[in-house]
């Protein structure tokens, strides 16, 4: 990081040369083929979208380019020349920037400690110098780097412009944002792609990451679409120029699915008459941490029949609101009545019995055992209860057949009941998981993120079946980061931000853009124009 | 009770804590720099022992004991080398393989103890003492605390200039990334690997001193399983100080002179049972733990070793 | 930090598995006996650096231990504190949590049953005191680990650090109560008053095998079927595997631990019982065996296994006892079996990284 020490950008290939290139690159894991015989050149001055469902290796392309991972066959070259990135070191020492989906940031250093991070550590930080690069990034590019802060105090969004800043104070030719806007609210991703159309102006190159179509017609010079590993197609920037937004999703969707068909566009959900009110949170407060939003003052009702849609940018008490409702987090003020009855004070198993259910998001850390079988996770939750235990002694048979039958009724792929869960798909382990929450009478099912990371077959399979939950009678509690999802399922849509809920909109299907702005604006704590109280 | 409060009972109560705390404290340093780097080193009891042995036979057949100082590092960083090598290289369970060399070098150097020596003790001559003009002179604290063997000044000077590195450079950011978040170290071209087994092997040195201290300068001689848990407790200095060299010298003083107070208790001439004395530090850390414990936060990925690329 | 992190390493699974039967032998003769052989042997090439023949040990040690009938009984007295230990161990490993104070857990139980047995003597039937001396032991035992587990459970203090300082403590105290409290005025050696050998748990047969053995082998085997076969096992082996699945799954995660804690200590206790009322019979001052640290490695190496545990402590026991002997007669001081078990464990490690390889490669 000797580049630290410089005092200005220095001038950078000229535009439309091309910085970085993948040849003919392979990347096997056991069991998969997660880039196939890809080839890509990323050009100066241009911002490049790489495209695709969770699973086609656009991962897997950004760990190569970072120096994560090696390719097993082809090879990448910067400026033309072929190299071998076989550590982050080399990346870096070739120019290339990485900002990842997950922070790559110390949570207990301050943004200086940082910045400066990765520098031999016998070196003296360059304080003075840092200072007055920083200033120059926030005049150009309206950074905001507080540079005394602990970095853990900050927001994902304002800890993902100091890994900005942290490149732009590299050497940097190349940076890449891997799904860089999925902590953003609408408008801070829409500042985003401002920023990218300068950086790019100033001759970098950079590579933008999405599975979200609308971004990568918007922010996008060039899109190159990848599907199951292979280079699907591209659209370049005459082209792309040239196509009115409709035309260039149809296109994209087209490389995507090789169909116009997503599977996904269907219908948005009627609303519905409400039932009875299954769940109603009334004034929930929690303690907050160092790590943790406080929930303050939480009020909702959700119905039988109903999908209650929960909005909001990630980290801003969604999780926190689900384990208070589930009863896995102490509540310092406020109650939870399940069909009129207080169970605040109850707990996780009880409200279980009762037919509150949960769908954490963190499938691996929180919702299995990775080590344990399949049908143990089955009844997890019901270690001791007849009838796969008698006299605390489990029932091993009992026990199996319940999971096999679960396994068939849900679809889940494994080789075996037996098999250890962790061994199993994010698709297949969900599927477990649902099939878990919805064994026995359900009441109410509060879903976090329940399709996160999901490729596209397992989602509208995901959401079909969450429709069918409603259909069925159930209250459901939906909290998605995914707008769209949103508007596809919800009848209402709650959003929140900080920990409080700011405002809760009937869904209106018909009027995707204002819902949108409309949400967009109760994230960024405006005033809503019209609020369902 | 004044019977305690003589000059003669300060005195060596002194010399006691430093005698027993400067092991301490060289053992505490060494531990503290792997616990920053997320290494949970408890092989160190095994770096200090072989670190004694080692020291010893140096100064013994050499005749110097600034090279048996030497050789007690040496000893120390071939126990660390070998966890670098399992735990942070091969990525094994730190406190397995840490249980595992500490018994292995409290065997090993009991065998070679036995084997070169039989039964007999051979002893150094006498330390060298490193009187410090005008100071020494002082009634009570004089010779306590101003003449001593030189390693005792040099362990002092240790601590400030771990101090200052910490502070002043960017090594004790780039421990505490290795040990909080070592995939963000690793992602901003920092070398995970490189660190911990280069902090792992400063303990080694450090507690391999602290060891060469016990045999050559307090006393004089080596004998098998002589370190007593002094690794240990140089684990429990380093998490209670929470990152800070200073921390660990006040809390090895204190330790030292509950450990040693059993000999100035004699020179008082009280007969208070050296068991109860000795019960005290640890009595009071528990105390301490029961009061502030919430705050006693570890780097977030102690114990655990890193993989790049694994979840 | 938890000893979780070492399940994920060493224990299979946990579930039901279907595994071929010979699959899994193949397993168990490359992960189980390829160390040990490893280890038997690079440990003889430390014997041969210091001119000692390794085959003459090790026949010795192995005759003497395990062939000479005087050694082997005394192989299988010294199993029962080693069992005991070994029981608690297994509950605590499993269960996530790294109970390192067993040492001062073991002595406290000791000088409790050796303060009580011969105070009761002649006042109550001898199997009634037997039995207090036992429960005392046991309770003190679980006692001792309050403080480390309601830290660990309610304040996230690392029990590593808590379980060391206690066991620091305990010794300590327990010298204290030998030397000051329960002294035998009788005697001139500080110790507490000796239980006639009448009075000590029974011998099995016409041997001098304490019957403490038979206690122990119990002990271990109803912690491994409360383990793998009950509801509360299950639920320990979740708080071990994965605490925030466990909270997740509605399980009290800090009772379950505080729970872990009482049980795991309690063993340690009653293992003090057993050798102080079946061998020893009184508790002298400054002594401390030190077992805790030698059973940590051969429960791992059993990968917590009950059944498998009992077979390498029955070895151990018997390389200890032989070891004894063949300090006098072959001259090899007795911690060479430190450094067998120190290798053992280091081979132990490297095949788990081995096998852990081959799978990733493998796919």
């Amino acid at each position: 990081m000797r580049d630290l020490a410089r005092t200005s950008l220095v001038p950078l290939p000229a535009k439309g040369v091309e910085a970085v290139g993948l040849v003919s690159v392979t990347k096997r894991f056991p069991g998969v083929v997660a880039v196939d015989d890809v080839s890509l050149g990323i050009r100066s001055g241009e911002v490049h979208v790489l495209l695709g469902e969770n699973g086609a290796g656009k991962s897997t392309i950004v760990g190569m380019l970072a120096g994560l991972q090696l390719p097993d066959e082809g090879h990448l070259t910067v400026n033309g020349v072929p190299v071998r990135l076989a550590s982050p070191v080399e990346s870096l020492a070739a120019g290339i920037n990485t900002v990842f989906q997950h922070v790559m940031l110390v949570p207990t250093l301050t943004v200086f400690e940082n910045l400066v991070l990765g520098d031999a550590w016998w070196h003296r930080p360059p304080r003075a110098l840092i200072e007055a690069r920083i200033a120059e990034l926030q005049r150009d590019f309206g950074l905001r780097v507080p540079l005394d802060a602990i970095t853990g105090d900050l927001s994902l969004g304002e800890q993902q412009q100091i890994e900005i800043a942290r490149a732009l104070l590299r050497e940097s030719h190349v940076l890449i944002l891997d799904e860089a806007t999925s902590m953003l609210t609408p408008q801070g991703a829409d500042e985003l792609g401002e920023r990218m159309r300068r950086l790019a102006e100033r001759g970098l190159a950079v590579v933008f990451i999405t599975h979200k179509l609308s971004e990568a017609y918007r922010f996008g010079d060039r899109i190159s679409v990848l599907k199951q590993g292979r280079f699907a197609g591209e659209i370049g920037p005459d082209a792309l120029a040239a196509m009115a937004e409709k035309d260039a999703v149809d296109e994209m969707v087209q490389l995507m699915f090789g169909s116009s068909d997503t599977g996904l566009a269907s219908a948005a959900r009627q609303s519905r008459p409400r039932g009875a009110c299954s769940l109603k949170v009334s004034g929930l407060s929690t303690q907050g941490g160092v790590e943790e939003m406080a929930l303050s003052d939480i009020s909702l009702e959700v119905f039988a029949g109903e999908i209650l849609g929960v909005a909001g940018i990630d980290g801003n008490g969604q999780k926190q609101m689900a384990e208070a409702i589930a009863g896995q987090r102490p509540v310092t003020a406020g109650t939870v009545e399940l069909e009129s009855r207080n169970v605040t004070q109850e707990s996780v198993g009880k409200r279980r019995e009762l037919g509150l259910r949960y769908l954490t998001d963190d499938r691996l850390m929180e919702g299995s055992v990775g080590l344990f079988a399949v049908s143990e996770n089955t009844v997890l939750k019901e270690i001791g209860a007849p009838p796969f235990w008698s006299y605390g002694f489990e029932k091993p048979a009992r026990i199996a057949a319940h999971a096999r039958d679960l396994i068939q009724r849900f679809s889940v792929r494994t080789p075996g009941e037996a098999t250890p869960i962790g061994h199993l798909s994010g698709g297949n382990i969900q599927k477990v998981l649902l099939g878990r929450e919805l064994s026995g009478a359900a009441k109410v099912v509060v879903f976090n993120k329940p399709t996160y990371g999901l490729d596209m077959q397992n989602i509208a399979a995901s959401r079909q079946r969450i429709r069918d939950i409603a259909e069925g009678g159930m209250a459901v509690l939906l909290i998605s980061t995914d707008l769209d999802e949103l508007l596809e399922l919800a009848d209402r849509i709650a959003v929140m931000d900080r920990g409080r809920i700011c405002g809760v909109l009937d869904n209106d299907a018909t009027q995707p853009a204002e819902m949108r702005t409309a949400i967009g604006r109760l994230m960024v704590g405006e005033a809503p124009a019209e609020v369902d109280a | 009770m004044e019977a305690l409060l003589t000059a003669a009972f300060l005195s060596s109560l002194l010399t006691g804590a430093i005698v027993a705390g400067i092991p301490l404290l060289l053992a505490g340093l060494g531990e503290q720099m792997s616990e920053k780097a997320g290494v949970l080193n408890i092989g160190i009891e095994g770096m200090m022992i072989f670190g004694a042995y080692l020291g010893f036979l140096t100064a013994w057949s050499t005749e110097s004991i600034w090279l048996g100082f030497l050789g007690g590092m040496a000893g120390g960083m071939i126990v660390a080398a070998l966890m670098a090598l399992l735990c942070v290289r091969l990525g094994l369970n730190q406190i397995v393989i840490g249980i595992g060399l500490t018994l292995g070098a409290e065997g090993l150097t009991s065998l070679l103890h036995h084997f070169q020596f039989s039964r007999t003790y051979p002893r150094l001559p006498a330390p060298l003492r490193l009187d410090l003009p005008i100071l020494t002179d002082l009634p009570v604290i004089g010779p306590s605390l101003f003449g001593r063997h030189p390693m005792v000044y040099l362990a002092l000077i240790g601590v400030i200039i771990l101090a200052w590195a910490y502070r002043r450079t960017n090594l004790g950011l780039t421990l505490r990334a290795a040990g909080e978040k070592p995939a963000a170290l690793d992602v901003a071209g920092g070398h995970v690997v490189l660190i911990r087994t280069a902090a792992v092997l400063f303990t080694g040195a450090m507690a391999g001193l602290g060891g060469a201290y016990m045999a050559n300068v307090a006393a004089g001689l080596f004998i098998p399983f002589m370190t007593g848990g002094a690794g240990f407790i140089g684990i429990v200095l380093a998490m209670l100080a929470r990152g800070r060299p200073v921390w660990v010298l006040i809390g090895a003083l204190i330790f030292g002179a509950a450990l040693s107070l059993t000999t100035a208790l004699q020179v008082a001439g009280s007969n208070v049972p050296t068991d109860v004395i000795q019960m005290l530090p640890f009595a009071a850390v528990m105390l301490v733990l029961v009061i502030w414990g919430r705050k006693a936060r570890l780097p977030a990925a102690l114990g655990l070793s890193y993989e790049r690329g694994a979840r | 930090m938890t000893a979780s992190d070492t399940q994920t390493a060493t224990t299979p699974s946990n579930g039901p598995v279907e595994v071929q039967r010979e699959a899994r032998l193949a397993r168990f003769a490359v992960m189980t006996l390829g160390p040990i052989a490893a280890a038997v042997i690079a440990s003889g090439l430390i014997l041969v650096v210091f001119g000692i023949n390794p085959i003459t040990y090790y026949t010795f040690v192995i005759e003497r231990g395990l062939f000479s009938g005087l050694g082997l009984e005394q192989t299988l007295t010294r199993m029962a504190p080693l069992l005991f230990l070994a029981a608690g161990l297994i509950v605590a490993f499993r269960a996530g949590i790294w109970n390192l104070g067993v040492d001062g857990q073991f002595l406290l139980g000791a000088v409790a049953s050796a303060a009580l047995a011969p105070a009761l003597l002649g006042v109550l039937p001898g199997w009634i005191v037997l039995l207090m001396g036992f429960v005392l032991a046991g309770l003190v035992g679980a006692v001792w680990s309050v403080l480390p587990a309601l830290l660990r459970a309610y304040q996230g203090v690392n029990e590593i650090i808590t379980t060391l300082m206690m066991t620091f403590l305990g010794v300590s105290l327990a010298n204290v109560l030998v030397k000051l409290v329960f002294l035998d005025p009788k005697t001139t050696v500080p110790q507490t008053r000796t239980i006639p050998v009448p009075d000590r748990l029974p011998r099995l047969f016409d041997s001098t095998i304490s019957s403490g053995l038979v206690w122990a082998v119990a002990a271990v085997l109803l912690v491994h079927v409360v383990m793998t076969r009950t509801a509360f096992g299950l639920k320990l082996r979740t708080v071990g595997a994965n605490p925030h699945a466990a909270a997740h799954a509605g399980l009290s995660v800090p009772r379950l631990t505080v729970a872990v804690f009482a049980i795991s200590a309690a063993f340690a206790g009653l293992a003090g019982a057993s050798e102080i009322l079946g061998v020893n019979g009184n508790v002298r001052a400054d002594w401390n065996p030190a077992y805790g640290l030698m059973v940590i490695p051969l429960v791992f190496l059993a990968r917590f296994h009950g059944v498998g545990s009992i077979i390498l402590i029955f070895f151990y026991s018997a390389l200890l006892i032989g070891s004894e002997s063949a300090a006098r007669r072959v001259g090899v001081p007795q911690d060479f079996t430190l450094v067998l078990v120190a290798t053992l464990l280091i081979f132990l490690g490297l095949a788990e990284w081995l096998d852990h390889r081959r799978r990733k490669g493998g796919g």
